[in-house]
């Protein structure tokens, strides 16, 4: 392949000499709609500060993993988790009945598929999950929301329009505002469930980076359906089909010598 | 030229369908229109500040709608007060908070049967329930009461439909940062289904402003030459609740009061204060309209 993908692996040996430190582990994760096993026996580590990609045909479970590390299922009836998700450093089980949903998602920051802002102002819907966590002082939010616009690469953008609708923003601002929202609560954790789908080559360029800026303080977990992203994006890759998991490793590896005759198969566009 | 008949005949189908939808919609708006222009036309001359001011009398020519204006009115007040937190807070709960199962299925069910019942069914209730058991006598707040159980369910609904029509996305973005569900609520569902709830509000308070029987049902006066004690007052407290527990008469009531006179010139009063009634509701659905255009400017989905 060419040039880019050079350069990200010789990054990736120079990061794989600081020692890799599990952000999460994920211990024989079942997980069932009703009656439909949705995953199957899954394990798997999420490596601290690294960006890990989760991949494999639609259908194949990888949102519905994504969702279980903030409970998201919780919302809905009848949904049930077994096995564990360890988070780390102070081990707690992000599955276990007596960890409070609200705990885990104060923790653990998401950013959804299709852009959803909320019909506010920029400025609060930054400041949201502030406001949520009780934070009254005007000071410390201005600067928080300050801050996150920064960290998602929109501060340029919006400094002047803080108090106009969200939705005036485009379609990739929107995304990246979205990001400054999860960002805004300093989350340990950020899930990104397929963001660039619903977004313009440039735009998801623009977030590509990002994530790769953001990675050096926060762990990021992102689903995606186009294989070039996870390459692109991604230092761990996780290929799943049928809710299970096929395979997990160093991105370059499984790219270019996967130890799966399906992973082989999918990436190379032979299936999927 | 088979086909350009088949064509010629498809179009005269389309063109006879076009003609029978016209003349259905057209017996509706104007049976309508003709009533109310009848009505404009007879009353027309018995509307001045006059008639608004003065209270019902023998003479045709010196009764007024003053009591039955203030009635409604007041009726209204108590109306909304209990009918807009009860059926808001009701709709909430069982969009956001009731898992589905058979108990909320049931109570939908009910909720759906309780906005068909006859008003006269509430008149009957409120009589036994408010005016004896709760010893509130024949006043505006048994009869604010009675009218906002009648128009719980039109809330309840209207409040439903208007927190459904929010993304589910809205409310998992909100639920990802951490947020309880009365703090999505609080600061997503509420306001965003605010538009909505206002209008179903409003539609229901325009059905219960020209509601007859549950209010003759529970006793209103048909005559009554004074007004409710005030509200406010210039001496200490101030504010009186009196006014909750006196006697009155609606709208409706004093026109039905009007046309059961043998006298033609009652018959003109009656016109104008159905002119002032219809006159009333679409106001109210104008403001409704008005209201919903306003508060969706910002949201879109």
């Amino acid at each position: 392949m060419s040039a880019p993908d050079t350069a990200l692996s010789t990054e990736l040996m120079e990061e794989q000499k600081t020692a890799l430190v599990a952000k999460a582990e994920v211990d024989r994760l079942d997980f069932h709609y009703g009656d439909f096993r949705a995953l199957k026996a899954i394990s798997m580590p999420v490596y601290e500060r690294q960006v890990t990609a989760l991949i494999g045909p639609s259908g194949c479970g990888k949102s519905t993993f994504l969702r279980c590390f903030n409970r998201m299922h919780d919302l809905y009836p009848g949904n049930r988790y077994d096995g564990q998700i360890v988070l780390h450093p102070d081990n707690t089980n992000l599955l276990a009945r007596e960890v409070d949903p609200i705990e885990v998602r104060m923790r653990i920051g998401m950013v959804f598929q299709k852009p959803n802002p909320f019909p506010k102002t920029i400025f609060e819907n930054v400041a949201y999950g502030l406001r949520v966590r009780g934070e009254r002082s005007r000071r410390t939010i201005e600067d928080k929301v300050e801050q996150a616009l920064h960290d998602a690469a929109l501060w340029d953008e919006a400094k002047d329009r803080l108090q106009q609708p969200a939705y005036n923003l485009s379609g990739g601002q929107q995304q990246r505002l979205c990001i400054a929202r999860a960002l805004a609560t300093d989350p340990e954790l950020l899930l990104f469930d397929e963001p660039t789908s619903a977004l313009d080559p440039i735009a998801t360029a623009s977030i590509e980076e990002l994530m790769h800026d953001l990675k050096k303080r926060v762990t990021i977990l992102i689903v995606t359906h186009n294989m070039q992203q996870a390459a692109r994006v991604s230092d761990f890759t996780a290929y799943m089909y049928l809710g299970e998991l096929i395979e997990f490793g160093v991105t370059d590896d499984v790219f270019i010598k996967p130890k799966q005759k399906q992973t082989e198969d999918y990436i190379t566009g032979r299936f999927g | 030229m088979d086909m350009k008949r088949g064509i010629r005949t498809r179009k005269r189908h389309e063109a006879i369908f076009a003609v029978v939808g016209l003349i259905a919609l057209m017996i509706g708006v104007l049976t309508f229109c003709a009533l109310f222009v009848d009505m404009a036309i007879k009353g027309m001359g018995r509307l001045d500040w006059d008639f608004f001011t003065s209270f019902p009398s023998r003479r045709a020519g010196s009764a007024g709608i003053l009591s039955a204006w203030v009635g409604s009115t007041l009726v209204m007040v108590v109306t909304a007060f209990f009918a807009v937190p009860l059926g808001v807070a009701a709709g909430i709960y069982l969009e956001e908070y009731g898992r589905k199962n058979w108990v909320t299925d049931l109570i939908e069910i009910n909720i759906t049967n309780l906005a068909g019942v006859p008003s006269i069914v509430y008149g009957l209730l409120a009589l036994g329930l408010f005016v004896y058991q709760f010893g509130l006598g024949q006043s505006i707040l048994a009869a604010g009461l009675t009218l906002a159980l009648l128009i719980l369910p039109v809330v309840i609904v209207a409040t439903r439909e208007a927190i459904r029509s929010i993304p589910q996305a809205i409310r998992e973005g909100s639920y990802a940062l951490g947020a309880t569900r009365w703090q999505t609520v609080r600061y997503h569902i509420l306001p965003y289904s605010s538009a909505g709830i206002l209008t179903g509000v409003i539609i229901g308070m325009a059905r219960a402003i020209g509601e007859t029987a549950p209010i003759i049902t529970i006793g209103a006066l048909t005559f009554i030459a004074f007004l409710p004690p005030p509200p406010v007052m210039a001496e200490p407290p101030f504010v009186s609740f009196e006014w909750l527990f006196s006697p009155f008469t609606v709208m409706p009531i004093q026109m039905f009061n009007w046309t059961s006179r043998p006298e033609a010139a009652f018959q003109v009063n009656a016109a104008a204060a159905g002119f002032v009634l219809v006159f009333m509701t679409l106001a109210m659905n104008g403001l409704a309209i008005w209201l919903r255009y306003r508060l969706r400017r910002n949201i879109k989905w």
